[in-house]
């Protein structure tokens, strides 16, 4: 379980970058965190792998706090995929680049090779196994970047903006990998500004706005909410574009899924004919 | 006379086994909205460096075919006389950007031209107010948040008022609010200014809306040209696995079960509006 209490930061420029914020994640769970550019939620995410201490306040993992906790220990707990995959990958090859962690927890080398396997062919990559990161298009680094966070089994799984550069088959497929991982007990954050990609995976979803938090609820609440959305810097989903301004005729507000709004859109055609 | 004109254009990076694209033929008029879209590592990205010659001159490996931008053959002429007509602005920001503060970001191109001090001003400013970031004219550029980051890009960009823009995904490290803004910027440079646009993007539930023309790429092959209603409701569009945006998808999905909106849908507006009729009906 990770537990945010109260949490402030300030960034050594003066920035207060968070400003009071309390959250609990529990275990399994899916969250998003929203909101606009610069409200704190990257800062805040990086707080849960240890990167950053609080100015005040508390983040504890698994009842420990981060700050009495190693680096090495708590980057085995939770593994955090970066925003951009430049900041991350430096190995000369795919498969260098997936192994670097691995070695560092110091994993034998015959599972070292077995997890390389599996998040090559989790993740798409395995025809650029012996490829430079480097050659890769920004979707597929940041393919490389996941692949090799996710190789070490971290229990909490976190990815700051894991669509960008994403088609829709690799969200797709991103969509059920975290489903997957849900279901192994693993808990998995992502921060982003992709809506249409929370409104098909709904987890619950995390507001912020000027470094507090706005707002947490369903995603089919939250998302539908033209008032909270707006103060976040966020749009509804098209979707919810559709029934709010069907609101007037008795559809209800609350809907974000292409085949809900459907069935729904059916029903009173099929009352009508 | 067309302002981009490629024919049977191939090319292959300098250690590339293969081509990044193959015998690509495509033709933009001037002040199209062009949406470039196709899966990961379709060589969409690989295609638009020729439209300012990044490929051949700076990357080189193989360029074959012909390709000319705005009446210059890209093969004959150098990066910086093809830059006048073609700006770019990319994915990530932070490899875009070095100087101490956003102004001297965006007037860098012009000062690099030799264009008077009083002109850059007023370009700096319109490019300012036009990207919302006047706020931001004194701030250094690693300071600010990705967001606004590509919003200095951007900016940049704009204020060399080049006749052709090619965004490369400029909104993904925007929150939704300012990507719809950035979007609705791009439109009224194409609408208004008549700058011809070519937009790479994979989140088509934003964008579509605003193209004149739909060109799909896989595997380094266009595949599909067309008027974004006919291509994004495509069965090739479909089994490609194009982000059809949702207004499309719940267009289909109604037609599917014997409901026929009267148009295809391309954004909420649109839906909502065909909805409607059929529910007055």
């Amino acid at each position: 379980m990770i537990e945010v209490e109260d949490v402030y930061f300030t960034y050594p420029n003066g920035v207060e970058a968070l400003k009071g914020v309390s959250l609990e994640i529990q275990d399994s769970e899916f969250v998003a965190i929203m909101g606009q550019n610069g409200a704190g939620k990257t800062t805040l995410v990086k707080h849960i792998n240890g990167l950053l201490k609080p100015t005040k306040g508390r983040v504890s993992v698994d009842d420990t706090e981060t700050t009495k906790m190693s680096v090495a220990t708590l980057a085995r707990k939770v593994g955090f995929v970066f925003q951009n995959p430049d900041h991350q990958l430096f190995s000369e090859t795919v498969e260098e680049e997936i192994s670097f962690g691995l070695r560092n927890f110091g994993f034998e080398e015959k599972v070292i090779k077995e997890r390389v396997d599996w998040a090559l062919n989790l993740l798409d990559l395995t025809e650029y196994r012996g490829v430079s990161p480097f050659m890769l298009s920004g979707g597929e680094r940041k393919r490389v970047a996941l692949a090799s966070v996710l190789a070490w089994d971290p229990k909490v799984v976190i990815l700051d903006e894991p669509t960008i550069g994403q088609d829709s088959q690799q969200k797709e497929r991103l969509r059920q990998f975290i489903t997957q991982l849900n279901r192994q007990e693993k808990t998995v954050i992502i921060v982003t500004h992709d809506i249409e990609f929370v409104a098909e995976c709904r987890p619950r979803v995390v507001l912020m706005a000027q470094g507090k938090m706005l707002a947490e609820g369903e995603a089919t609440k939250i998302l539908t909410d033209p008032d909270l959305v707006s103060q976040a810097s966020v749009v509804l989903p098209e979707i919810a574009q559709i029934f709010l301004k069907l609101a007037d005729l008795g559809f209800p507000k609350e809907v974000i899924d292409v085949y809900e709004a459907g069935r729904l859109l059916l029903e009173r055609f099929g009352e009508a004919t | 006379m067309a302002i981009i004109e490629a024919k049977g254009l191939t090319y292959t990076y300098p250690i590339g086994a293969r081509p990044a694209f193959e015998d690509v033929t495509i033709k933009i008029e001037k002040g199209e909205f062009i949406l470039l879209t196709g899966p990961s590592g379709c060589g969409k990205t690989t295609l638009c460096r020729c439209f300012n010659g990044l490929i051949p001159h700076f990357y080189g490996g193989r360029l074959e075919g012909g390709i000319t931008v705005a009446g210059l053959k890209v093969a004959d002429n150098p990066i910086y006389e093809l830059a006048q007509h073609v700006g770019m602005v990319f994915q990530n920001p932070e490899n875009q950007l070095f100087a101490l503060s956003v102004e001297k970001d965006i007037a860098f191109g012009l000062e690099n031209l030799g264009v008077p001090r009083e002109e850059i001003r007023e370009k700096v400013d319109w490019a300012l107010k036009t990207t919302g970031i006047d706020d931001l004219r004194d701030r250094p550029p690693y300071e600010l948040s990705g967001g606004q980051q590509q919003r200095v890009a951007i900016a940049s960009v704009l204020a060399m008022q080049p006749e052709i823009i090619v965004f490369d995904e400029p909104t993904s490290f925007l929150d939704p609010l300012g990507a719809k803004q950035i979007f609705a910027v791009i439109h009224n440079l194409n609408r208004d200014l008549g700058i011809t646009v070519i937009l790479v993007e994979h989140r088509l539930d934003l964008t579509a809306k605003y193209a004149n023309r739909v060109v799909i790429m896989e595997k380094g092959r266009v595949v599909l040209d067309d008027e974004p209603q006919k291509a994004l409701s495509s069965e090739e569009a479909r089994l490609i696995g194009v982000g059809i945006p949702k207004a499309t998808r719940l267009y289909e999905y109604l037609r599917a079960n014997g409901i026929s909106l009267s148009k295809i849908p391309l954004g909420s507006e649109e839906a909502y509006q065909a909805i409607r009729e059929v529910l007055a009906a």
